[in-house]
């Protein structure tokens, strides 16, 4: 327990220090991008490496969050800070309806009906042209703002979304290690025998579709409000598939890893920008190569690592 | 304390339990025993509501729960372990019984996620509860393993510790000696007679004899979807349809 917290307090440290090595340089915007991501990541992570239930249409959550957010506070002049709960509230909403019929689902039927969702949700982003803008997009979306200041340069907006994704990753943990956490892990393991127990593993299912779908919604409002500008295609199926990379990449049933993961992928592009038309030649080699080498996870793989080499310890319980 | 009346289940035109009726009464161990075939575990999978059946009730403590689902008469505090033992592989030993304590504690998905102070006393409380489950099974010592490094043996004790955990009044064991050596079954009898002295009620489907007839106050035989006999250990074990349909017809 302490260990755990010493370990957070740690990271967040690091994460509020980054800024004063990056200021100024490209780079600062990239990590507000690895923090929206690691948000993300947590969401479909709690999904599905606790829970055990796949989705391909997480991008579409993500998504609407941004466009009600967006629409609310251009459209309607809503003040953003009303906005983005009232967004969470819809998209979590919405999500828990669709959960109860759509979780019953199992495995790759699943992972079909949620990729179907996402489809939807970004046909209707860019259909509904009168309300989101269409292909085209929904622009001067307003800056968040406390008092008399303006969330509108790379390192507020740093402070802003890695504030707030700091705040998930703590919500995450302590979820994980808690009583709600075990069941959905027992459901994950054994359906049958956490039911047997009294876990109700329908609802909380959906319940944790719903919570995953609203931190999704946040940080698509999150996205809309530090970029000022939003067009569907960062919320189509490729971006699903890259959310459950990441989730994969940086290892299912671990927080920091979702942040490893999204790190990782975030980051890369831009390291391989030098090699030109390779770079996603060099991108996808690499994701094979840790798929193969560390299966567990980036966590995993190095915690591994550093028994082999430094502690010879074997390995017992969950990471 | 249960009480089983006219189960009838059809599977795609096979009768699988034709108007099987019995009870148990509180306190005691019964043991449901039969041929391979008999009717056994599906007799189970009803009573604890995994399959919904054709026909007949389930009365517990006199409240009928026919067509519960099983997470609900966990909270009517009834549990079952299974014969293939169903742990959480990828969590350690401790956490498993963890989860047995589920329908003890009721802090939601916020309260955990925002370590509201009742709900991190109650978490306490459930790894002091779980403790004791897993040394009245006697494998305290494994609790940090992962579930899944355990032998058979040890595995099946942690489900007992983990059915138990859930403070039942009554627990259904399906084959527990299954997949277990001499040495481990006679533990189990123990074990068994232990979790009975607490006031539990147990019924239990086993194939292993000498451990019905040493452990059992009560005998339920199926044969073919169609309760033989019921009786003590030694009725059951002189009636001549339960001999008949064990070791086969003379004539």
């Amino acid at each position: 327990m302490k260990r755990d917290l010493l370990l957070f307090a740690g990271f967040s440290l690091l994460v509020m220090m980054a800024p004063q090595f990056f200021r100024g340089s490209y780079l600062m915007n990239v990590l507000v991008f690895v923090g929206i991501n690691t948000m993300l990541a947590i969401a479909l992570n709690l999904l599905l490496g606790y829970a055990g239930q796949i989705s391909l249409g997480h991008a579409g959550f993500f998504g609407l969050g941004a466009y009600v957010s967006g629409i609310m506070t251009t459209t309607f002049s809503v003040n953003p800070w009303v906005a983005m709960p009232v967004a969470a509230i819809v998209v979590g909403g919405l999500a828990f309806l669709i959960g109860f019929p759509i979780l019953k689902l199992k495995g790759h039927y699943l992972a079909m009906a949620t990729l179907g969702l996402g489809i939807i949700f970004y046909i209707t982003f860019n259909e509904t042209y009168e309300w989101t803008g269409g292909p085209s997009g929904l622009s001067e979306i307003p800056n968040l703002q406390v008092g008399g200041i303006i969330f509108n340069s790379d390192v507020k907006n740093f402070y802003l979304i890695w504030g707030v994704t700091l705040a998930v990753m703590l919500f995450a943990l302590n979820l994980a290690n808690s009583r709600v956490g075990r069941a959905l892990r027992a459901v994950h393991d054994s359906e049958i025998a956490a039911q047997v127990l009294g876990v109700n593993a329908r609802l909380l299912k959906v319940q944790i579709f719903a919570l995953s779908a609203i931190i999704c919604s946040l940080a698509g409002s999150l996205y809309a409000h530090t970029m000022t500008f939003i067009s569907p295609t960062s919320f189509g199926f490729n971006f699903s598939i890259e959310l459950l990379t990441m989730v994969v990449i940086g290892g299912l049933g671990s927080i920091y890893g979702s942040f490893l993961g999204a790190a990782l992928l975030t980051l890369l592009p831009e390291i391989l920008r030098g090699a030109n038309d390779y770079d996603i030649v060099i991108y996808g080699g690499l994701l094979v190569v840790m798929v193969m080498y560390m299966p567990g996870g980036l966590v995993r793989g190095i915690s591994a690592l550093y028994r082999k080499f430094v502690k010879q310890k074997p390995e017992t319980g969950h990471a | 304390m249960l009480e089983v009346s006219g189960i009838i289940q059809i599977f795609g035109g096979v009768t699988a339990l034709d108007a099987v009726s019995f009870s148990v009464a509180k306190g005691d161990i019964t043991g449901v025993i039969g041929p391979n075939g008999a009717g056994k575990t599906t007799l189970f999978n009803i009573i604890s509501g995994i399959y919904r059946q054709t026909a007949g009730t389930v009365l517990l403590e006199g409240k009928n729960v026919t067509g519960f689902p099983p997470e609900r008469l966990a909270r009517l505090a009834m549990v079952r372990t299974f014969q293939n033992i169903e742990l959480f592989g990828g969590m350690t030993v401790l956490e498993n019984v963890m989860v047995g304590m589920h329908t003890k504690s009721s802090s939601g998905l916020l309260a955990c996620a925002l370590k509201i102070p009742w709900s991190v006393s109650e978490e306490r409380r459930i790894r002091e509860g779980a403790a004791k489950w897993l040394e009245f099974t006697g494998i305290l010592d494994l609790s940090d393993h992962a579930a899944d490094s355990l032998s058979f043996g040890k595995g099946r004790l942690l489900e007992i510790a983990r059915a138990l955990a859930a403070l039942p009044r009554i627990i259904l064991m399906d084959e527990p000696a299954a997949g277990l050596n001499s040495q481990e079954t006679l533990a189990l009898a123990q074990l068994i007679k232990r979790i009975r002295d607490l006031g539990i009620t147990v019924v239990l489907v086993e194939h292993d004899m000498e451990l019905v007839m040493d452990i059992c106050d009560r005998i339920v035989v199926l044969n073919l979807g169609r309760k033989l006999a019921e009786g003590t250990p030694r009725e059951i074990q002189e009636s001549p349809e339960v001999i008949a349909a064990y070791l086969g017809d003379d004539d």
